[in-house]
């Protein structure tokens, strides 16, 4: 029995370049018009991943990942870093999932792939930045959570041991297995790609992007079954629509703005030790200092 | 239906109430009094007899108190059990959290256990109505949850017509802490603790711990010189303390400067950092990006040393001052002391 490994990562739009299509007038992220990334944080929590993975040999990395057909290229990535496989979960009913409808389907995915051991997730994705769906997937999933981890500390019997990173210090929790952990920016940063394995899986495709290729590959993919990667539907995850998409979504958004400059009335003055001298007085005179 | 506003208190590491939820009490109390409803508040921790008597001067209807050796330091299980239990127990419909490393962990797993909705981070919480054209359907009085999203370009106004409580995390900082005329009957209900939590809840435990209590406050003071990456260098972060020394202030940084290593991210101002609201606010070398101005732009003065005239600090500071951080920051010091002697 191996001891199995899933990392939640979420392919995200690089909100670092936001131009001003990129949100829809439903409130919801045009994705189309942003060039999409590995949430940084979820690279952070596969290197964690990949370190339990250095301390157990039987350890099995597998990355699951809900998205567009296009976000298979996350479980690609995580592969060439050294995951052994993953799912994309991609079904048109998933769109406009909150944080709670997205950690349902997940929490579907992760029970499938059942006995795992460790789930692990990114703190935070940067397109919401809410932070919510690791611990909302444990809820779901039936086990206890991990936050903010920040380092593996090894294992103590069959209990992994884990640093914490909070506001104003550190803790280190021990947790039985399974268990999900969260992982932060402040954890050490993903290793880079093989090269080895970047050549033996730059070819894995899931379904939907076997259609678009020819004869020759799909004969490549009888011979080398490493390459399907699994893809699953809200069918395949027997999911209760109702609480899938928009319509399992308590949030709504009800409105949405630009962040608009209110325009002060300013001056402007130059560094000389006239300018500095004068700004002094008439800060202590009107009682702003001193 | 009671429909009442509930506020999780956190305990700090002295054993009191922290800030935030202090400030959440303040908010709570000012929506609960525009709904007609009670604001009631959930402690949790180990040791909690004074408690009530801090609570007291916020407004708080009632108290929920789970006092237990267990359950201080906070851990997530037994404390989500407890919050989830109470909350349906109790039928509350708004529920606010701190938004900091306790209440993101809490809040979702609570969320989760109860299928609502849950918005981090808010910056702004009004109360108003939602029209559905579709339906011709007006739900009334809902909690309009404001938050910049999507790293802070735009802000959103998060709703939840349906399913309810409605839950928001809300950052330290971002709501006034105000104390009001206490309540002549606040009720303090003791929790049975050992209905509401069970042994597989401490599964999880804390084999080591190190927290220190916060060195600085920003937060308090009335006037903060903050540093840009535009300051340079650790070295001349040494002339903000120095100004901020002479004119009784504290040192606040962008977090760029804290990604350079300029200085600690306790003192980062911002989005993702504290929310300040000084009586005077001097920028050194900060561009002042949506995500640095969304902490510090309810500032009552600014001033920008920049040596760009026209960075986006300029449109809401009210002198810009043209010039290097290296040249300006000695003289504001030098013409201090002159002029306030
Ligand atoms: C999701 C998200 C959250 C974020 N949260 C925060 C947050 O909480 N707080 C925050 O601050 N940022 C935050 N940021 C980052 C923010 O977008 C900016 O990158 C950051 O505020 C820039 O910091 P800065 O102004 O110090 O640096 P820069 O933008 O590099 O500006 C430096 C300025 O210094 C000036 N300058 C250069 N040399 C000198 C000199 N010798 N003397 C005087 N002036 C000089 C330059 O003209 C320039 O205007 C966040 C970003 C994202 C995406
Ligand atoms: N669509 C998704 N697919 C896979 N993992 C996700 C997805 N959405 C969120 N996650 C995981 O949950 C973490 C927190 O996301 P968020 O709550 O959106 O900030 C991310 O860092 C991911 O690890």
């Amino acid at each position: 029995m191996s001891f199995r490994i899933l990392v939640l990562a979420k392919q995200v739009p690089d909100t670092r370049n936001v131009g001003k299509d990129a949100m829809k007038s439903d409130g919801t992220v045009n994705r189309g018009a942003l060039p999409a990334i590995f949430n940084p944080e979820d690279l952070n929590a596969l290197e964690f991943a990949l370190r339990v993975k250095d301390q157990r040999e039987d350890a099995e990395i597998l990355i699951i990942t809900m998205g567009p057909p296009r976000a298979a290229e996350i479980i690609r990535e995580g592969i060439y870093r050294g995951a052994d496989s993953g799912v994309l979960i991609t079904d048109r009913k998933f769109a406009g999932s909150d944080t709670l409808a997205t950690s349902y389907a997940l929490s579907l995915a992760i029970k499938k792939l059942a006995p795992f051991d460790l789930v692990i997730a990114g703190r935070q994705a940067i397109d919401g930045d809410t932070a919510q769906v690791g611990p909302q997937a444990a809820e779901k999933v039936g086990i206890p959570q991990i936050t903010y981890a920040e380092e593996f500390m090894g294992f103590h019997g069959d209990k992994i041991q884990v640093k914490r990173r909070l506001e104003h210090g550190v803790e280190i929790l021990e947790s039985a297995c399974p268990v999900l952990i969260t992982v932060n920016s402040s954890a050490a940063p993903c290793r880079m790609r093989n090269a080895k394995r970047l050549m033996k899986y730059k070819y894995a495709k899931t379904e939907i992007e076997l259609q678009e290729l020819n004869e020759d590959y799909l004969q490549m993919f009888e011979s080398r079954p490493y390459l399907k990667l699994k893809q699953w539907s809200v069918d395949d995850l027997k999911a209760d629509v109702s609480l899938l998409g928009l319509s399992g979504s308590p949030t709504k958004v009800k409105a949405i703005q630009n962040v608009v400059f209110t325009q002060k009335e300013s001056m402007t003055m130059g560094a000389s030790d006239a300018e500095i001298n004068k700004l002094m007085k008439s800060l202590i005179s009107s009682h702003i200092l001193g | 239906m009671k429909k009442n506003i509930f506020v999780y208190c956190e305990i700090t590491e002295d054993g009191h109430i922290a800030d935030v939820s202090l400030e959440l009490c303040s908010k709570g109390y000012k929506l609960a009094k525009e709904l007609k409803v009670k604001l009631e508040a959930i402690v949790i921790g180990a040791n909690l007899n004074h408690i009530a008597a801090e609570l007291a001067p916020f407004g708080v209807d009632t108290i929920y108190l789970a006092d237990d050796n267990r359950l201080f330091p906070y851990l997530n299980l037994p404390h989500s059990s407890i919050v989830s239990k109470l909350i349906s127990e109790y039928e509350a419909d708004i529920v606010l959290f701190g938004a900091t490393s306790i209440g993101r962990d809490l809040a979702p797993r609570v969320a989760s256990a109860l299928r609502c909705g849950l918005t981090a981070d808010c910056t702004s919480l009004e109360i108003g109505d939602h029209y559905i054209k579709k339906t011709d359907t007006t739900y009334k009085n809902l909690l309009y949850q404001i938050r910049p999203a999507f790293g802070g370009n735009i802000v959103a106004t998060i709703i939840n017509p349906d399913m309810h409580p409605q839950m928001a995390t809300v950052r330290e900082g971002v709501m006034k802490k105000e104390t009001v005329r206490p309540k002549k009957n606040m009720a303090v209900v003791a929790i049975e603790v050992d209905k509401y939590v069970s042994e597989t809840d401490f599964v999880v435990s804390i084999i080591h711990r190190q927290i220190e209590a916060p060195k600085v406050n920003i937060k308090g003071a009335q006037i903060i010189v903050a540093g840009g990456y535009g300051v340079g260098s650790k070295e001349n972060f040494g002339l903000l303390y120095q100004l901020a020394d002479a004119l009784s202030g504290e040192v606040g940084a962008s977090r760029a400067a804290v990604d350079a290593g300029f200085s600690s991210h306790e003192r980062q101002i911002g989005q993702t950092g504290v929310t300040v609201r000084p009586k005077l606010y001097i920028a050194c070398g900060i561009s002042g990006a949506v995500q640095h101005r969304a902490g510090m732009d309810q500032s009552a003065q600014i001033i920008s040393i920049n040596t760009d005239p026209n960075a986006p600090i300029s449109h809401i500071a009210d002198y810009n001052i043209v010039g290097t951080v290296e040249e300006v920051l000695p003289k504001m010091i030098k013409y201090f002391y002159q002029n306030s002697k």
